[in-house]
């Protein structure tokens, strides 16, 4: 065999024992991809939030507030139309800030119909009128998921945290919920490292009781690192003046235009009320 | 004699991580305006002797004093001691992943100022300053975790340097950064010791403690084991050997020069 076709056999046998660990250890490949993809859909999402988009321009708090109404007055609508009319009124807004109807349809319209379609169906050939309520649950649920989620895509999730201040959330509150979501990714970070350096010395097949095993580990380490990591960030919280009360500042002012929007998520949220009487 | 005032004085310092002894008996004297340099080699004890200065841990035995003013637990029970001591010492860690919890940049550099009670405009103010000092206004609505490694060091010592503290401790502050990111945050350090600020910085990095200190403390597993000129501290290849500060063959030094040294192998190469 002449040096370059034993090289290419070497390099042969080299791809085929790669492909053999590669599916022996298909479990730790779905973890790093899930994690992967996690990674990428919250980089999506933050990027979707900050575009020049309808809804993105206006402050967090009047969108938050006008959304809530709304979300009130489909709760409280005894009209199917004026639910409806929300909804084409949620769908306009959301082509308005360019947010995909098909990413709407795939994480919030096909699950809501499933979940709540599973709940409402038997009451359609059970109880008298069945159709109607029906046809109101899945509306309603519709149609408030899909304001929550333009509420979700078109606004980064601190400044929507932030937000929440001015529900007079304590500020304690909000800042835990700040310190998850910035932590969730340093997890990730460390999870996906993990992984990587597991796949980088997996060699052969693993049975279901090693996938177990390293499963368990995994987690072990992971939350042993969470709980160090937890204690280097409370020092350096007590290093710059942290004496156990939370205090958050909302640097930005309601312009104009986030005053007329949220009177226009008002009026209208007391338009539906009115005709869902 | 010094006539310089002492910012910081430790006497016989210990401290123990349940069985593990990080220091052992430090004495040290940190004068006021003075750049620092805490040299070690990992588990030397620098980053526990920073925590010290920054009365984030106490000593087990061995006594700390700022100013004259010895730092107990019962001194940080207050309120009103506690809020001087933070706004004058300030500590950059060295993960910025530890020092930057905050959702975003902006609110990473009013967290301090936000805890010490400063008044909404004052604190506004001066954190706009800040961002523009440090050329990271631009990142201002981003979350830590989308910075770079750069970036998030910048953004770290920014969220200390925001309250002006007239002490700053770095713990590592070039470590795990790209070459450019790195001469930033020296020109950055260098730029700092304009003889009003009194910075200590641990680190193992040779060529930082030349550029940046004008006094080197060597540690070695918890004590002391030499002090004084930087340049000097660097040429004593056989402490620096010693203390793990060098590979025993072949080491570069702060000048670019490059030594290697007869040595044997039990095997060829």
């Amino acid at each position: 065999m002449d040096e370059r076709a034993h090289s290419r056999a070497g390099g042969d046998r080299k791809l085929m024992a790669s492909r053999s660990a590669r599916r022996a250890s298909a479990f730790v490949e779905k973890s790093i991809h899930s994690l992967l993809e996690t990674a990428d859909y919250a980089a999506r999402a933050e990027r979707r939030a900050e575009s020049r988009g309808l809804l993105q321009r206006l402050d967090p708090r009047s969108k938050l507030v006008g959304i809530l109404l709304l979300i009130f007055a489909v709760v409280f609508s005894r009209a199917l139309w004026p639910i409806a009319l929300v909804f084409a009124a949620a769908v306009a807004l959301a082509l308005g800030s360019g947010i995909r109807l098909r990413a709407v349809a795939v994480s919030i319209w096909i699950p809501a119909l499933l979940f709540t379609g599973a709940i409402a169906l038997p009451s359609v050939f059970v109880v008298e009128h069945g159709g109607r309520s029906a046809a109101f649950l899945v509306s309603r649920s519709l149609t408030c998921a899909t304001l929550s989620a333009l509420l979700v895509f078109s606004t980064p999730w601190p400044a929507l945290l932030k937000a929440l201040r001015a529900l007079r959330v304590p500020a304690i509150a909000v800042a835990m919920l700040g310190m998850t979501y910035r932590y969730l990714f340093s997890i990730l970070d460390i999870a996906r490292d993990m992984m990587e350096s597991r796949r980088s010395r997996t060699v052969g097949a693993l049975s279901g009781a090693e996938q177990r095993r390293i499963a368990a580990a995994s987690a072990g380490v992971l939350l042993s690192r969470s709980v160090q990591l937890s204690r280097e960030v409370h020092l350096a919280m007590l290093s710059r003046g942290y004496r156990g009360e939370a205090f958050t500042l909302e640097e930005r002012r309601m312009r104009p235009r986030d005053w007329t929007s949220l009177a226009l998520f008002a009026g209208f949220a007391a338009l539906v009320t009115g005709f869902g009487r | 004699m010094s006539a310089t005032a002492a910012v910081f004085e430790l006497q016989q310092v210990r401290y123990r991580y349940q069985e593990l002894t990080a220091l052992d008996g430090i004495d040290l004297r940190i004068e006021q305006g003075s750049r620092n340099v805490l040299l070690g080699a990992n588990g030397s004890g620098k980053s526990t002797l920073l925590r010290i200065l920054d009365a984030l841990y106490f000593p087990s035995s061995g006594s700390v004093r700022f100013h004259g003013r010895e730092l107990t637990p019962k001194l940080f029970e207050s309120d009103e001691n506690a809020f001087d001591f933070r706004r004058r010492v300030g500590l950059v860690f060295q993960s910025p992943d530890v020092q930057l919890f905050n959702p975003t940049v902006f609110d990473e550099i009013a967290f301090g100022p936000l805890q010490l009670r400063w008044e909404r405009e004052q604190i506004l103010s001066r954190v706009n300053t800040v961002l523009d000092r440090f050329e990271i206004a631009h990142l201002r609505d981003r979350p830590p975790h989308r910075l770079s490694g750069g970036e998030k060091k910048r953004v770290a010592i920014a969220s200390v340097l925001v309250l002006d503290p007239e002490v700053l401790l770095l713990d590592e502050p070039t470590a795990a950064l790209d070459p450019r990111s790195e001469s930033q945050i020296i020109n950055l350090l260098a730029s700092l010791g304009d003889g009003r600020r009194t910075v200590v910085i641990a680190t193992h990095d040779l060529n930082l403690a030349v550029d940046i200190g004008d006094r080197c403390v060597l540690l070695e597993r918890g004590r002391v084991a030499a002090e004084g000129d930087p340049r000097e501290i660097v040429r004593d290849t056989e402490l620096l050997g010693r203390v793990n500060l060098i590979h025993e063959h072949l080491h570069r030094h702060a000048s670019g020069l490059v030594h290697s040294h007869p040595h044997r192998h039990p095997h060829e190469h």
